[in-house]
């Protein structure tokens, strides 16, 4: 069964990430880079990407023509995600414990960030969307 | 072990013979497309059978041969679903035994492939992917690896890229002189972006990717040695191979980016060096300089300097002086900026980049952030480089990289 790990931040979250001092960052990058070897090490792992900041999001529109009519203004709740990971794996539970795996990734001081980590089941059959 | 060997050596050989393969069959058939797909199933095949029963004694010989099988039932279903005169297949019949395999090979096959690959009808990546599938020999799924897309996908950019060829109605032949001298800028930019694709991903984690970067040198080397008089091809592989050179000391222990004035240029590879400089300088003195000939010269003055303060930045911007005068565009006039400042000071460098604010075509780019950030922290305005720092770092779509300038930003603001 294939779950998507979602990384999920407000712009705020974002921008409080990159004054994180230059220890800070370098610990949680090195994190990040372990885990990702870690699933692959352990026969889990489907994909991963890292997006783009918040700052280059647009929400686009078709206008009349069908035309692209793009929109960068956000509120300021709004959730964007950050990165994410896809997993096979046995059970939902162990999507649950990889995901507290990754939410302990170091913070500001070195102390687990504990964030919170969106966990979704991926469905399969996508030819019957269309896709 | 030895199986493994074995399977590279037969892999090498394969990608050697693909386009001179493909060439003879293409020419013969008049069907770019169709012997494209003929000489990859002739491809498969070799590769299943040849580790097993060993490689034939002509194994060129035996790759057209089966190609041309695959072509002779291709074309008899194509003349089954037309209905026509069985006249025709005959023809066909008569065509197989006859093949005289060794005279039929034109060294010019591969690059009349090449033209025809890096055709200005394609866009560039599509005319990339069918450059390593016709030319570099390359199979679908290896392509689609290298660019970390599905294979079906590049199956497709492939076979759409074939169609719009076969639809421009260009000739299987090679083009004439002044024909080629127009199009081979596109050639040259195409096996460059190949090169400076595999240089941006060869960082991180994607270790299992095929090294397009050494791939772009492989073609990059066969083209010369097709068309050794000509400077230019000589200076893009003198650039590749100069910048390649660095490929070692360029990540850290963490794949963290290391910018060319703080790595340990001992981890630099001395022969890529010496060959680069090697083919630069003979090239150089055949007359014509072009934008790769200028390009490997920058690249070269950078190596030669054992070390970083050994620079010579007066040479470097002169040479950004005239690359801009071949070949001007935004991004030289950045990295003359950044020479001039290593030259006149950081305040020169910062004025000279004014001008790029109202220049669409890289206003907004992370590069000209990046850069600020680094003039103005050596101006000793600390504050205005940690903003451009955080600025390029949001903009840059290479995480890398980005890791990267967040760091410096950080580095200042912790100061």
């Amino acid at each position: 069964m294939k779950y998507i790990l979602m990384m999920t931040g407000k712009k705020s979250d974002f921008e409080a990430y990159a004054s994180w001092s230059k220890d800070d960052l370098q610990a949680n990058v090195a994190f990040m880079r372990a885990f990702s070897k870690e699933l692959q090490d352990s026969g889990v792992f489907v994909s991963t990407e890292g997006l783009g900041w918040p700052s280059e999001a647009k929400l686009v529109r078709a206008g009349k023509n069908g035309e692209p009519i793009t929109d960068g203004v956000f509120p300021e709740s709004k959730e964007f995600l950050a990165g994410y990971w896809i997993i096979d794996v046995e059970s939902s539970e162990q999507a649950y414990q990889i995901a507290a795996r990754v939410s302990q990734a170091p913070g500001p001081g070195g102390k687990p960030a504990n964030m919170p980590i969106e966990v979704r089941p991926v469905l399969s059959g996508h030819a019957d969307l269309g896709l | 072990m030895a199986d493994c060997q074995h399977e590279a050596r037969i892999e090498h050989l394969l990608r050697e013979l693909a386009p001179q393969v493909l060439g003879a069959v293409a020419r013969r058939f008049r069907d770019f497309s169709s012997a494209e797909d003929a000489v990859q199933e002739a491809m498969i095949a070799a590769f299943t059978q040849w580790p097993q029963q060993g490689v034939p004694d002509n194994p060129r010989g035996w790759l057209i041969q089966v190609a041309c099988r695959r072509m002779a039932d291709h074309v008899r279903g194509e003349i089954a679903r037309r209905e026509r005169e069985t006249a025709v297949a005959a023809e066909v019949e008569a065509l197989l035994p006859t093949l005289e395999i060794e005279a039929d090979m034109d060294p010019n096959d591969t690059l009349v492939l090449l033209f025809m690959c890096c055709h200005p009808a394609l866009t560039p990546s599509s005319a990339i992917a069918l450059t390593l599938r016709a030319v570099g020999g390359l199979t679908t799924a290896e392509i689609a690896n290298a660019f970390l897309v599905p294979e079906a996908t590049m199956a497709q950019r492939i076979s759409r890229a074939k169609q719009t060829i076969k639809a421009s109605g260009v000739p299987f032949r090679l083009p004439s002189p002044p024909q080629r001298s127009e199009l081979l800028p596109q050639v040259l930019h195409v096996l460059y972006l190949i090169f400076s694709e595999g240089y941006a991903s060869s960082i991180g984690s994607h270790l299992q990717r095929l090294d397009l970067a050494r791939e772009a040198i492989r073609l990059t080397r066969n083209i010369k040695t097709l068309l050794p008089d000509n400077p230019e091809i000589a200076g893009l592989l003198a650039l590749m191979l100069l910048t390649d050179a660095r490929r070692a000391a360029r990540t850290g222990p963490h794949e963290e980016l290391i910018p060319l004035d703080k790595q340990d240029r001992t981890l630099w590879a001395d022969a890529e060096i010496s060959e680069g400089i090697e083919l630069l300088t003979a090239a150089l003195s055949r007359g014509s300089v072009g934008l790769y000939q200028l390009q490997a010269a920058i690249a070269a003055v950078h190596d030669e300097a054992e070390k970083v303060e050994d620079t010579d930045w007066p040479q470097i911007m002169a040479l950004y002086e005239l690359l801009n005068r071949v070949s001007p565009s935004p991004m030289v006039t950045l990295n003359h900026a950044i020479a001039a400042a290593m030259v006149h000071g950081p305040a020169k460098g910062l004025d000279l980049l004014r001008a790029l604010d109202s220049d669409p075509r890289i206003a907004g780019h992370y590069r000209l952030d990046a850069v600020r950030a680094h003039l103005f922290e050596k101006i000793g305005d600390r504050q205005a480089a940690v903003n451009h720092y955080r600025i390029a770092a949001r903009r840059t779509t290479s995480i890398p990289e980005r890791n990267y300038l967040m760091t410096q930003a950080a580095r200042l603001a912790g100061d």
